[in-house]
């Protein structure tokens, strides 16, 4: 068991301690929105933040969670404008998609720690989240545009790559 | 462009709305329209067969007749809809097709999504279906203004009578449409009036990809499901013999265990409890057949299978007579492996067995074979099973494959309750249908002047249409084996290849470009091979060897004048070029390379590609980037390996991806050749390997003559 919170809203999970918070997210608590991809760390496509830390939760216990605030793609922002969802937007980054919601996690991640990220960066941040569609290049505009969209103080939107 | 068909059915949709679709086979009753939209679910369930519903109120519905798996289909179906039928772009909503012939795509035959096949097959079509919904739109007006027709026009949502000025929106007209007879004339645009096809065009669908709202196959959860977790004979073709599942029964959270020929599935109410449990299963199996396969022993069925049963594929001139036996005959050969597909979104399928029938949730490619497999399965007819095709986390060939299906149907059937299989991504990596492999040998007699009189090329390896549809394999050769290898472009007096079929048993599928993956790398880096011997520039080599003005041409010249073939390469760089056509499109790419480390780095990627008409060139261009990480992941590490009839890998450790930090830049020209268009999902694909091969070839001086790449292996 364990009591955490999720996109804000304080939940119980009775679940197994060692069950992944990957699969309570998607099994219990019904947001489906974090992906399976590996099972193993190796593929970033179940990243949340935990405490604001990029976390792959398919290998993070729910246990190890307790009393941790979690947020996921439906809550990093009410309305998918976060400035990173809104440059993924502008620079129409995804392909299937099913990789999307760990790689925007992961950005925001980034982008909240280093406002200006290099090249060198954000292959560093970046690269533990395959993208077998190979939207590796739209990815890493769209987090320039997210940079310099928040940098400028305005939303993705108003921003050219 | 004036086509005469009687080829629309329309009918009035409940509220006087319009739908318009084709007659295509479809059963009548398939046609008449529910105003609902069919979305309900359960079995038997009468969904409307139409790409087009337009209501009263203004809302419009689009069927996407296309899997989306990334190629941007739910975007360039309805860009060719909307342009003909003059609907303002976005203003409509969309939803996937459910099962039906009706929605077949008229390259393919079937409702399938493959074969780069969705803007070739329903460019017209669909273009057709618009003209005509928006024909009788302005019929409407004509009546109702009592003007000729000829005397309208439309502009986006409206329809004008250009003499008077007046105007009135489709949604006030389509009561009346919907009363109209289909026209027996249909005009289409010419291509200098198009808006919307030609511009760069935003996806629909990223707003529900960027904020976790999009549905994938794998986030189905109707009521009362159930997960299972599938131990599978790791050996194919093995079966199970005994199971002692007590252990796992009394796992947390497990509900029911049931053996199946081929596994054993466990069932709990979340997937992770029931693949935990799965661990607690005691199997014993029988292995079959291939239980003692290896590498070695496969290749060993290749080598002699290309003595013993070769059969021509192509032959000109004197063929394989004519290859020499002096020093200008040139021979190498080349290898390559079974290969997986590992779409990020596992391999899952949910079904719901009731008595009236079956309901499916399935990402894929194939939803015609998802319905005729599970009713098959289940027991009850194909009317009897809905099939609701969700996003699709990347097909890449294996959505088209529906093992996944049959074991969510049997479980579903057998535990009388809604059941979700997923694959773990161990299952996904060894319970495949690969990319085959192939052993090739290849020979070539060079003239006075260096280029080739003669080309032979011996391909030795499984065949996939056999399995998939035997009838498309005549006098032994499956043209998957041989695509890109029998049909090269080049002029050469004598040419012979030739295909044995050689199947070890591995399991074999359709993987992105299919045989043009292989054999494009193995004509190009052979080419290449032969260029360097006669010291000719690999471009200037292939323009001597081609039709002069060629589509072939075009693209090689654009590539070279895009990478500035010729010019000053950074130090430590190199450049290798290499030129494919496939699925209808032509493609040269440039790559730039270096070694770091004793490894392969690739820089850039310059792409030119002649897809005729582009109907989305901001879709052309990400297809481009999509088929080379696609094609770089297999160059740089992709390999099964075969053990025991097992397949060694397991994730993406071990059967690594490309990431972020291994992505070139590349650059894409579209050369616009104004025929019609040609694929877009695969092209990209084939030419990438062997440029990427030929750079690092003229950087190290030795061939690469087996992938993925092994700088330290002695070619």
């Amino acid at each position: 068991m364990a009591t955490l919170t999720i996109n804000g809203r304080p939940v119980t999970l009775e679940v197994a301690d060692d069950m992944p918070l990957l699969w309570a997210i998607r099994d219990y608590v019904g947001l489906t929105g974090t992906k399976f991809g590996c099972g193993a760390g190796l593929c970033g496509a179940c990243t949340v933040h935990v405490d604001g830390e990029a976390t792959r939760s398919c290998i993070t216990p729910v246990a190890s969670a307790d009393g941790k605030e979690i947020t996921t793609i439906e809550g990093l922002s009410s309305a998918g404008d976060h400035p990173v969802q809104l440059a993924w937007v502008a620079e129409d980054a995804p392909q299937c998609g099913y990789c999307q919601s760990g790689q925007i996690m992961q950005a925001a991640a980034l982008l909240a720690d280093n406002p200006d990220p290099s090249d060198e960066d954000i292959d560093r941040a970046m690269k533990g989240n395959l993208c077998r569609c190979g939207t590796y290049n739209q990815i890493r505009a769209a987090i320039k545009h997210a940079a310099a969209a928040k940098m400028a103080g305005r939303d993705g939107e108003e921003v050219s790559a | 462009m004036t086509t005469r068909r009687q080829f629309l059915k329309v009918s009035a949709a409940v509220g006087g709305g319009l739908l318009v679709g084709f007659r295509l086979g479809a059963p009548e009753s398939a046609m008449a329209a529910d105003g609902e939209g069919g979305n309900s679910g359960s079995a038997g369930v009468f969904e409307p067969n139409a790409w087009i519903e337009m209501h009263p109120d203004g809302r419009t519905m689009l069927t996407v007749s296309g899997s989306e798996m990334g190629q941007g289909a739910m975007t360039v179906i309805p860009m060719m809809i909307a342009e003909e039928l003059d609907l303002p772009w976005g203003e409509f909503d969309t939803r996937f097709a459910p099962a039906d012939e009706a929605y077949a795509n008229p390259a393919l035959g079937s409702q399938v999504t493959g074969g780069s096949a969705t803007v070739r097959g329903f460019y017209t079509k669909l273009r057709e279906v618009g003209a005509a919904t928006r024909e009788m739109l302005m019929q409407a007006a004509a009546n109702r203004w009592d003007v000729p027709l000829a005397e309208l026009r439309t502009e986006p949502g409206v329809v004008v009578h250009t003499a008077t000025g007046r105007q009135v929106e489709y949604k006030d007209l389509v009561a009346d449409a919907a009363q109209l007879e289909p026209p027996e004339e249909v005009f289409t645009k010419d291509r200098e009036d198009f808006r919307i096809i030609g511009k760069p065009t935003k996806r629909l669908d990223t707003p529900q990809k960027v904020s976790g709202q999009a549905d994938f196959g794998i986030d189905a959860r109707p009521d009362g499901l159930l997960q299972a977790s599938i131990e599978r004979c790791p050996v194919f073709g093995g079966t199970l013999k005994s199971v002692d599942a007590a252990e796992a029964k009394k796992a947390s959270g497990v509900e029911q265990v049931i053996e199946l020929e081929h596994g054993v599935a466990v069932l709990a109410g979340d997937w992770w409890s029931a693949d935990q449990a799965r661990k607690k299963l005691s199997v014993e199996w029988d292995e079959g057949e291939l239980a003692d396969l290896d590498d070695e022993a496969i290749d060993k069925q290749f080598q002699e299978g290309v003595k013993a049963d070769a059969r021509p594929a192509r032959t000109e001139g004197r063929g394989a007579d004519a290859l020499g036996n002096d020093e200008n005959t040139h021979s190498a050969t080349y290898r390559v492996p079974y290969l997986a597909h590992t779409t990020m979104e596992p391999m899952n399928a949910t079904a719901s067995v009731t008595d009236e029938g079956v309901t499916l949730w399935v990402p894929t490619q194939a939803p015609g074979s998802v319905q005729k497999v599970a009713a098959e399965v289940a027991g009850v007819d194909p009317a009897q099973v809905a099939v609701h095709t969700t996003f699709l986390g990347g097909g890449f060939g294996r959505r088209f494959e529906t093992d996944f299906v049959r074991e969510a149907v049997e479980l579903s059937k057998r535990a009388g309750r809604p059941v979700k299989v997923i694959y773990s991504r161990p299952d996904d990596v060894r319970h495949d249908f690969y990319r085959p492999a192939a052993y090739n040998e290849l020979s070539a007699t060079l003239g006075d002047d260096g280029l080739p009189v003669t080309w032979v090329h011996r391909i030795a390896g499984p065949s996939i249409w056999s399995r998939v549809a035997p009838g498309m394999v005549k006098d032994g050769i499956d043209p998957a084996a041989v695509e890109g290898a029998a049909d090269h472009p080049y002029r050469i007096e004598n040419i012979a290849v030739s295909y044995a079929q050689v199947d070890p048993g591995i399991p074999v599928g359709f993987w992105r470009s299919v045989g043009h993956s292989h054999n494009a790398y193995i004509v190009e880096s052979f080419l290449d091979e032969l260029a360097r011997r006669a010291e000719i520039d690999p471009v200037d080599y292939r323009l001597k060897l081609l039709e002069e003005n060629s589509r072939h041409v075009a693209v090689l010249k654009r590539a070279a004048e895009m990478a500035d073939w010729g010019g000053e390469v950074p130090e430590g760089r190199a450049r290798g070029v290499a030129l494919a056509k496939s699925f209808g499109s032509y493609c040269a790419q440039v790559a730039e390379v270096s070694i770091e480390d004793g490894q392969p780095r690739v820089h850039k990627v310059w792409c030119a590609l002649d897809c005729g008409i582009a109907v989305n060139p901001a879709g052309v261009e990400r297809q481009v980037h999509s088929s080379i990480a696609y094609g770089l992941t297999a160059a740089l590490s992709g390999k099964i390996t075969i053990k025991n009839g097992r397949v060694q890998e397991q994730n993406f450790n071990d059967y690594p991806a490309l990431r972020m930090d291994q992505m070139p830049e590349v650059e894409v020209g579209i050369v616009d050749s104004g025929q019609p268009p040609g694929g877009v999902g695969e092209p990209g694909l084939p030419p990438l390997a062997p440029a990427v091969v030929n750079a690092l070839a003229s950087l190290t001086g030795k061939p690469i003559r087996r992938l993925p790449i092994d700088l330290g292996e002695e070619a």
